[in-house]
Protein backbone atom coordinates (compact mmCIF):
# COMPACT_ATOMS: atom_id res chain seq x y z
CA UNK A 1 0.00 0.00 0.00
CA UNK A 2 1.27 3.47 -0.85
CA UNK A 3 0.98 6.01 1.94
CA UNK A 4 1.51 9.74 1.39
CA UNK A 5 1.85 12.63 3.82
CA UNK A 6 1.70 16.35 3.12
CA UNK A 7 2.61 19.66 4.77
CA UNK A 8 3.50 19.44 8.50
CA UNK A 9 2.55 15.77 8.64
CA UNK A 10 5.50 14.80 6.45
CA UNK A 11 7.81 16.82 8.69
CA UNK A 12 6.81 14.51 11.56
CA UNK A 13 6.87 11.21 9.64
CA UNK A 14 10.18 12.13 8.02
CA UNK A 15 8.92 11.03 4.61
CA UNK A 16 6.38 12.23 2.04
CA UNK A 17 5.62 8.72 0.76
CA UNK A 18 6.18 5.14 1.81
CA UNK A 19 5.30 1.73 0.40
CA UNK A 20 4.15 -0.62 3.16
CA UNK A 21 2.81 -4.11 3.65
CA UNK A 22 0.09 -3.55 6.19
CA UNK A 23 -1.26 -6.27 8.53
CA UNK A 24 -4.23 -8.33 7.30
CA UNK A 25 -6.53 -6.90 9.96
CA UNK A 26 -6.18 -3.37 8.59
CA UNK A 27 -9.30 -2.90 6.46
CA UNK A 28 -10.22 0.78 6.82
CA UNK A 29 -8.48 4.16 6.80
CA UNK A 30 -9.02 4.46 10.56
CA UNK A 31 -7.40 1.07 11.20
CA UNK A 32 -4.53 2.06 8.90
CA UNK A 33 -3.97 5.28 10.86
CA UNK A 34 -3.91 3.32 14.13
CA UNK A 35 -1.31 0.94 12.64
CA UNK A 36 0.82 3.77 11.21
CA UNK A 37 0.93 5.46 14.62
CA UNK A 38 2.91 2.47 15.91
CA UNK A 39 5.66 2.82 13.27
CA UNK A 40 7.59 5.65 14.90
CA UNK A 41 7.28 8.49 17.38
CA UNK A 42 6.96 10.90 14.44
CA UNK A 43 4.14 8.87 12.88
CA UNK A 44 2.43 8.90 16.26
CA UNK A 45 2.69 12.69 16.44
CA UNK A 46 1.50 13.21 12.84
CA UNK A 47 -1.58 11.01 13.30
CA UNK A 48 -2.30 11.77 16.94
CA UNK A 49 -5.46 13.81 16.37
CA UNK A 50 -7.42 12.45 13.41
CA UNK A 51 -10.12 15.10 13.80
CA UNK A 52 -7.72 17.64 12.31
CA UNK A 53 -6.51 15.32 9.54
CA UNK A 54 -7.98 14.98 6.05
CA UNK A 55 -7.80 11.68 4.16
CA UNK A 56 -7.83 10.72 0.49
CA UNK A 57 -7.97 7.23 -1.02
CA UNK A 58 -6.75 7.04 -4.61
CA UNK A 59 -6.73 10.84 -4.73
CA UNK A 60 -10.39 11.27 -3.73
CA UNK A 61 -11.57 12.59 -0.35
CA UNK A 62 -12.44 9.71 1.97
CA UNK A 63 -13.33 9.07 5.61
CA UNK A 64 -11.88 7.03 8.46
CA UNK A 65 -14.42 4.27 7.76
CA UNK A 66 -13.51 4.04 4.05
CA UNK A 67 -12.47 0.48 3.11
CA UNK A 68 -8.97 0.10 1.67
CA UNK A 69 -6.87 -2.60 0.01
CA UNK A 70 -3.21 -3.25 -0.83
CA UNK A 71 -3.34 -1.60 -4.27
CA UNK A 72 -4.67 1.71 -2.87
CA UNK A 73 -2.87 5.01 -2.42
CA UNK A 74 -3.86 6.55 0.91
CA UNK A 75 -2.96 10.15 1.73
CA UNK A 76 -3.07 11.98 5.06
CA UNK A 77 -2.92 15.77 5.18
CA UNK A 78 -3.94 18.81 7.23
CA UNK A 79 -6.84 21.08 6.23
CA UNK A 80 -5.91 22.80 2.97
CA UNK A 81 -4.61 26.39 2.79
CA UNK A 82 -4.35 27.29 -0.90
CA UNK A 83 -5.75 30.23 -2.84
CA UNK B 1 -13.55 26.28 -22.61
CA UNK B 2 -12.19 25.30 -19.23
CA UNK B 3 -8.54 26.04 -18.67
CA UNK B 4 -6.72 24.75 -15.60
CA UNK B 5 -3.02 25.13 -14.86
CA UNK B 6 -0.99 24.26 -11.78
CA UNK B 7 2.38 25.85 -12.42
CA UNK B 8 5.55 27.31 -10.95
CA UNK B 9 5.45 30.02 -13.62
CA UNK B 10 3.85 33.43 -13.25
CA UNK B 11 0.84 34.34 -15.40
CA UNK B 12 -0.09 37.43 -17.41
CA UNK B 13 -3.34 38.76 -15.90
CA UNK B 14 -4.28 40.81 -18.95
CA UNK B 15 -3.63 37.97 -21.37
CA UNK B 16 -5.69 35.57 -19.26
CA UNK B 17 -8.65 37.96 -19.24
CA UNK B 18 -8.37 38.45 -23.02
CA UNK B 19 -8.30 34.69 -23.45
CA UNK B 20 -11.79 34.48 -21.87
CA UNK B 21 -13.35 36.75 -24.53
CA UNK B 22 -15.48 34.97 -27.11
CA UNK B 23 -18.81 35.09 -28.91
CA UNK B 24 -21.86 35.71 -26.69
CA UNK B 25 -19.74 36.81 -23.71
CA UNK B 26 -20.84 40.12 -22.21
CA UNK B 27 -19.12 39.88 -18.84
CA UNK B 28 -15.79 38.63 -17.50
CA UNK B 29 -15.05 38.54 -13.77
CA UNK B 30 -11.59 37.80 -12.43
CA UNK B 31 -9.94 37.29 -9.09
CA UNK B 32 -6.19 37.45 -8.48
CA UNK B 33 -4.69 36.32 -5.20
CA UNK B 34 -1.26 37.72 -4.38
CA UNK B 35 1.30 37.08 -1.64
CA UNK B 36 0.68 39.58 1.15
CA UNK B 37 3.76 40.95 2.88
CA UNK B 38 1.93 42.50 5.83
CA UNK B 39 0.80 40.27 8.67
CA UNK B 40 0.51 40.62 12.42
CA UNK B 41 3.57 38.49 13.24
CA UNK B 42 7.16 38.63 11.99
CA UNK B 43 7.77 39.92 8.47
CA UNK B 44 7.09 37.42 5.67
CA UNK B 45 10.04 36.76 3.38
CA UNK B 46 8.51 34.02 1.19
CA UNK B 47 5.68 31.54 0.84
CA UNK B 48 6.10 27.99 -0.44
CA UNK B 49 3.06 26.22 -1.86
CA UNK B 50 2.88 22.43 -1.83
CA UNK B 51 0.16 20.44 -3.62
CA UNK B 52 -0.97 16.90 -4.30
CA UNK B 53 -0.38 16.38 -8.04
CA UNK B 54 -3.35 14.63 -9.61
CA UNK B 55 -5.79 15.14 -6.78
CA UNK B 56 -5.42 18.92 -6.91
CA UNK B 57 -6.32 18.99 -10.62
CA UNK B 58 -9.24 16.62 -10.03
CA UNK B 59 -10.69 18.73 -7.21
CA UNK B 60 -10.44 21.98 -9.17
CA UNK B 61 -11.99 20.35 -12.26
CA UNK B 62 -14.86 19.22 -10.07
CA UNK B 63 -15.35 22.76 -8.67
CA UNK B 64 -15.27 24.23 -12.21
CA UNK B 65 -17.88 21.69 -13.33
CA UNK B 66 -20.09 22.49 -10.32
CA UNK B 67 -19.88 26.19 -11.22
CA UNK B 68 -20.82 25.36 -14.82
CA UNK B 69 -23.95 23.60 -13.60
CA UNK B 70 -25.03 26.49 -11.36
CA UNK B 71 -24.38 29.33 -13.81
CA UNK B 72 -24.38 29.68 -17.56
CA UNK B 73 -20.67 30.13 -18.30
CA UNK B 74 -18.97 30.47 -21.67
CA UNK B 75 -15.45 29.95 -20.28
CA UNK B 76 -13.62 29.43 -17.00
CA UNK B 77 -9.90 29.70 -16.24
CA UNK B 78 -8.15 28.68 -13.02
CA UNK B 79 -4.38 29.07 -12.65
CA UNK B 80 -2.72 28.23 -9.32
CA UNK B 81 0.97 28.58 -8.69
CA UNK B 82 3.09 26.23 -6.59
CA UNK B 83 6.65 26.43 -5.30
CA UNK B 84 8.37 29.38 -3.65
CA UNK B 85 6.79 32.82 -4.00
CA UNK B 86 7.80 36.19 -2.61
CA UNK B 87 5.59 39.12 -1.47
CA UNK B 88 3.58 40.82 -4.25
CA UNK B 89 3.81 37.76 -6.53
CA UNK B 90 0.63 36.30 -8.03
CA UNK B 91 -0.65 33.07 -6.42
CA UNK B 92 -3.98 32.34 -8.08
CA UNK B 93 -6.11 33.52 -11.01
CA UNK B 94 -9.80 32.72 -11.40
CA UNK B 95 -11.63 34.08 -14.43
CA UNK B 96 -15.21 33.46 -15.52
CA UNK B 97 -16.97 34.58 -18.69
CA UNK B 98 -20.72 34.74 -19.20
CA UNK B 99 -23.40 36.64 -21.04
CA UNK B 100 -24.16 38.76 -17.96
CA UNK B 101 -22.28 40.06 -14.93
CA UNK B 102 -24.25 38.25 -12.21
CA UNK B 103 -23.19 34.78 -13.37
CA UNK B 104 -19.61 35.94 -13.90
CA UNK B 105 -19.28 37.59 -10.46
CA UNK B 106 -21.04 34.85 -8.51
CA UNK B 107 -19.29 31.93 -10.17
CA UNK B 108 -15.82 33.45 -9.65
CA UNK B 109 -16.66 33.95 -5.96
CA UNK B 110 -18.00 30.38 -5.70
CA UNK B 111 -14.90 28.88 -7.34
CA UNK B 112 -12.55 30.77 -5.00
CA UNK B 113 -14.52 29.80 -1.86
CA UNK B 114 -14.45 26.13 -2.82
CA UNK B 115 -10.84 26.21 -3.97
CA UNK B 116 -9.77 27.65 -0.60
CA UNK B 117 -11.35 24.80 1.35
CA UNK B 118 -11.26 21.79 -1.01
CA UNK B 119 -8.25 21.93 -3.33
CA UNK B 120 -5.20 20.26 -1.77
CA UNK B 121 -2.62 23.05 -1.46
CA UNK B 122 -0.66 23.93 1.66
CA UNK B 123 1.23 27.14 2.39
CA UNK B 124 4.45 27.27 4.36
CA UNK B 125 5.53 30.75 5.44
CA UNK B 126 9.13 31.78 5.84
CA UNK B 127 9.46 34.80 8.09
CA UNK B 128 12.31 36.64 9.70
CA UNK B 129 11.58 34.45 12.76
CA UNK B 130 11.61 31.07 10.97
CA UNK B 131 9.25 28.93 8.93
CA UNK B 132 5.84 27.53 9.73
CA UNK B 133 2.88 25.86 8.01
CA UNK B 134 -0.16 28.09 7.69
CA UNK B 135 -3.25 26.98 9.64
CA UNK B 136 -6.62 26.67 7.92
CA UNK B 137 -9.03 29.51 8.69
CA UNK B 138 -12.50 28.99 10.14
CA UNK B 139 -13.68 32.00 8.10
CA UNK B 140 -12.93 30.06 4.91
CA UNK B 141 -15.23 27.23 6.00
CA UNK B 142 -17.89 29.76 6.97
CA UNK B 143 -17.63 31.32 3.51
CA UNK B 144 -18.80 28.03 2.00
CA UNK B 145 -22.08 28.06 3.94
CA UNK B 146 -23.71 30.71 1.76
CA UNK B 147 -23.45 28.44 -1.30
CA UNK B 148 -25.21 25.52 0.38
CA UNK B 149 -28.19 27.48 1.76
CA UNK B 150 -31.28 26.95 -0.39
Amino acid sequence: MKIRYFAWMKDHTGTSAEELRVPDDVNTVGELAAYLRTLSEGHGTALRNLETVRVAVNQRYAGLDTAIQDSDEVAFFPPVTGG
Amino acid sequence: MHKLEITEQDFDIGAEIEHLKRSSVGAIASFVGIVRDYQSGPELTSLTLEHYPGMTEHEIERIMQDAGQRWSLAAVTVIHRVGRLTPQENIVFVGTASAHRKAAFESAHFIMDYLKTQAPFWKQEETTAGSQWVDARVEDDDALAKWTQS
